[in-house]
């Protein structure tokens, strides 16, 4: 008896059991009022069906906030992604409507190679302006956030630029292997950067910036190397969203692109369970985080809400999401059934890539808390 | 204090730099301000834009300069980029040169009592363009000429019911709306609702907000596609969502403009284009070409005749066969 309410508290325990709690709940919200919302068909050679739209309408929400991720476990923020987002998608349609055959491969790869060129060095210009030169992230990327978005309105010219390109389309819109490319974009992205920040030091790096930037320059880590690095990242995942975004509909609107998404991006990296104040952070819970934002929004087109009153329920849902992420929060609301014993800080039996760097992230921003 | 002695001079040169970009951008031809309007009776007309957003709002300015250079009206033209604040001050800067008439775009509905009282105290008269102001006291402007966003929802409408007149079947159809709580969301929607709701047999199933861009429009249709089984129309608020959402249709393996029938309202380049190629098969025009209309209601208020309160912009519907005929010489 003890062993089944243990296992039921490891697993209430896990740090990603309330999102995936959430993402059922609206999955299966859908279920009872959509009929055939679980089915996939095949059709015109490629997979068919909701669960495929919340994966490709969500890939460029995964990658920003895969980007935002690290930047916020070095406790900073980047609100420009939104308008990287725009410009990248502004600036491969344009080179692409310029092409004299807008089907050719080599042009397409030529402008996608410059839109993230821009993107790589844009997100560049975020980390120097941190780490360099010292100014708060959420003001630094602010300036590029109010300024890419008319640079993007100046490369469009203010208008929609619309593109016919097969190749390009292939980005944002369409299929490989029967899936859509953007999701297979996205699980390389994903998989390569748990790669690097779990099997490398990279990613206890990021963690001890974000714990402590002073400290882990003592302790021998380039700090603005690392920022740079972290920065310049979440500005590529931007630009590949962006030219998603795009390809999706083939045009770039420099207005509205990417608008707002920022805000997403943090959201979904909130509900993954990763803290804004820097140091531990879960790549897995932020592609949890974007999936579930998404499949509320699809939850919404579906069981028909009404515009007006869309924004409450997503406010309601999140509220509810948050409340459950929050381990204070549970042990008052739960605290009938709960024993006193205190729930153990760090997921000794958590996933197994977030053991030994949990554990220094979460000294480290300790000490923050303290210095502050 | 000495620390603040650089900043001050800082802000001194900012303002400074400030005015004379004022000046430049609303005196485009300062050769006739000199000679005045009273010496050769050329009437000065001071349009306030409220910014470049869209290829609608371009071919907008362009209408309203090509239309004041033929009527032979002097125009001082300012942008107001999409803020409040320039566009104050862009009146008040009119004002102050006493140009005969000032016509403007709102960039947003409330807040112009001030200006417009200033306006009315140095007897210029005002003309409202393509949006309205919610000033309770209408004596501040002559006139609003702009689109009737509820005839335009109706025309929608009327075409539909035109459509399946013979038909005794149950008609389904799917709305993609413009940005909640706009004004051409709301009346397009009333307007439409309200001619398709005399026949019970048009059941709209879903409706659901588009924000009028492409990116929304696909999404919103996808969405659409799976919870709603059969389709027959589709009615979006402005072309570039039915745009977007006739990706979403082509990707579900329909046929848009036969599967499902598809009206639209702005007819935009793009979208033409796609009612010349069946994809869409009605657009309502919200035209933008308002500039004769705008130029010949200045001559009328400049000379003291009465004009009626509110001016409907000219515009007209197309057809498939219209789109192909209209398309070559189409201005935006």
């Amino acid at each position: 008896m003890s062993q089944e309410r243990n296992l039921a508290r490891a697993l209430t325990a896990h740090r990603l059991f309330w999102p995936v709690a959430v993402l059922v709940a609206l999955l299966v919200l859908n279920v009872v009022f959509t009929d055939g919302f679980l089915t996939v068909q095949m059709r015109q050679g490629h997979l068919y069906g909701s669960l495929i739209d919340i994966l490709r309408f969500g890939a460029p929400l995964i990658l920003v906030a895969l980007g935002m991720t690290l930047v916020i476990a070095t406790g900073g923020i980047d609100l420009s992604v939104g308008s990287v987002v725009a410009i990248a998608g502004a600036l491969a349609c344009l080179r692409i409507s310029d092409l004299t055959d807008q089907g050719s491969v080599t042009g397409v790869l030529a402008a996608v190679g410059v839109a993230l060129a821009v993107a790589l060095v844009l997100g560049a210009w975020n980390g120097v302006l941190v780490s360099v030169i010292g100014i708060q992230p959420i003001i630094a990327t602010l300036i590029l956030m109010v300024a890419g978005r008319g640079l993007a309105q100046l490369i469009t010219d203010g208008q929609i630029i619309t593109i016919n390109s097969a190749p390009y389309k292939l980005i944002g819109g369409g299929y490989w292997l029967t899936l859509p490319f953007g999701i297979l974009v996205v699980t390389a992205l994903v998989a390569l950067t748990g790669f690097l920040t779990r099997r490398l030091a990279l990613g206890m790096f990021i963690e001890s910036v974000g714990g402590n930037a002073e400290a882990s320059r003592l302790s021998g880590i380039r700090s603005s190397g690392v920022l740079i690095v972290v920065y310049t990242f979440c500005g590529l995942c931007a630009g590949i969203a962006g030219l998603m975004i795009s390809s999706n509909v083939s045009s770039a609107d420099g207005n509205y692109a990417g608008l707002w998404i920022e805000l997403d991006a943090i959201l979904a990296v909130v509900i993954g369970g990763t803290s804004l104040l820097g140091g531990r952070f879960s790549i897995a819970g932020t592609v949890l985080g974007a999936l579930i934002i998404q499949t509320l929004t699809t939850t919404i087109y579906s069981i028909g809400v009404t515009p007006e009153t869309t924004l409450l329920f997503k406010a309601l849902v999140v509220t509810l999401v948050c409340l459950l992420q929050s381990p204070s929060f549970r042990r008052k609301a739960f605290r009938r059934r709960a024993r006193p014993a205190p729930p153990p800080p760090a997921p000794a039996d958590g996933p197994s890539d977030a053991s030994v760097s949990d554990v220094t992230a979460g000294e480290g921003r300790e000490e923050t808390v303290r210095n502050r | 204090m000495s620390k603040r002695a650089p900043l001050l001079i800082l802000a001194g040169a900012l303002a400074l730099t400030m005015t004379a970009c004022g000046q430049t951008s609303s005196e485009p031809s300062t050769g006739a301000v000199t000679g005045g309007a009273a010496a050769d009776k050329k009437i000065v007309m001071g349009f306030s834009q409220v910014g470049a957003e869209s290829g609608w709002r371009t071919a907008n300015t362009k209408s309203v300069q090509e239309a004041a250079e033929k009527a032979g009206i002097q125009l001082k033209f300012s942008d107001a980029q999409q803020k409040q604040q320039n566009q104050i001050k862009a009146l008040r800067s009119f004002v102050q040169q006493r140009v005969d008439v000032i016509a403007f775009s709102p960039v947003v509905e409330s807040g112009w009592d001030t200006v417009l009282k200033e306006a009315k105290n140095a007897n210029i008269p005002v003309i409202l363009t393509d949006r309205a102001v919610d000033s309770a006291d209408t004596s501040l402007y002559k006139t609003f000429l702009g689109s009737d966003f509820v005839e335009e929802g109706k025309k929608a409408g009327q075409w539909l019911v035109e459509e399946y007149k013979d038909s005794k079947d149950p008609v389904t159809i799917v709305e993609l709306q413009g940005t909640t709580g706009s004004a051409p969301a709301n009346d397009r929607k009333a307007g439409f609702a309200e001619v398709i709701g005399a026949d019970s047999k048009f059941k709209i199933a879903a409706s659901q907000t588009g924000d009028f861009t492409r990116a929304k429009g696909k999404e919103v249709m996808d969405a659409f596609l799976k919870s709603t089984p059969k389709i027959d129309v589709l009615f979006a608020h402005n072309d570039d969502m039915g745009l977007g959402a006739i990706e979403a249709i082509e990707g579900a393996g329909k046929v848009p403009g036969k599967d499902i029938k598809i009206i639209t309202i702005d007819a935009v380049k793009d979208g033409m284009q796609a009612l010349a190629d069946g994809k869409i098969n009605y657009i309502v025009e919200c035209s933008p070409l308002l500039g004769p209309q705008l130029m010949d209601l200045a001559g009328k208020v400049v000379k003291g005749e009465q004009v009626p309160a509110r001016v409907v912009t000219e515009e007209t519907t197309f057809t498939q066969e219209q789109a192909k005929e209209a398309l070559p010489s189409r201005q935006y």
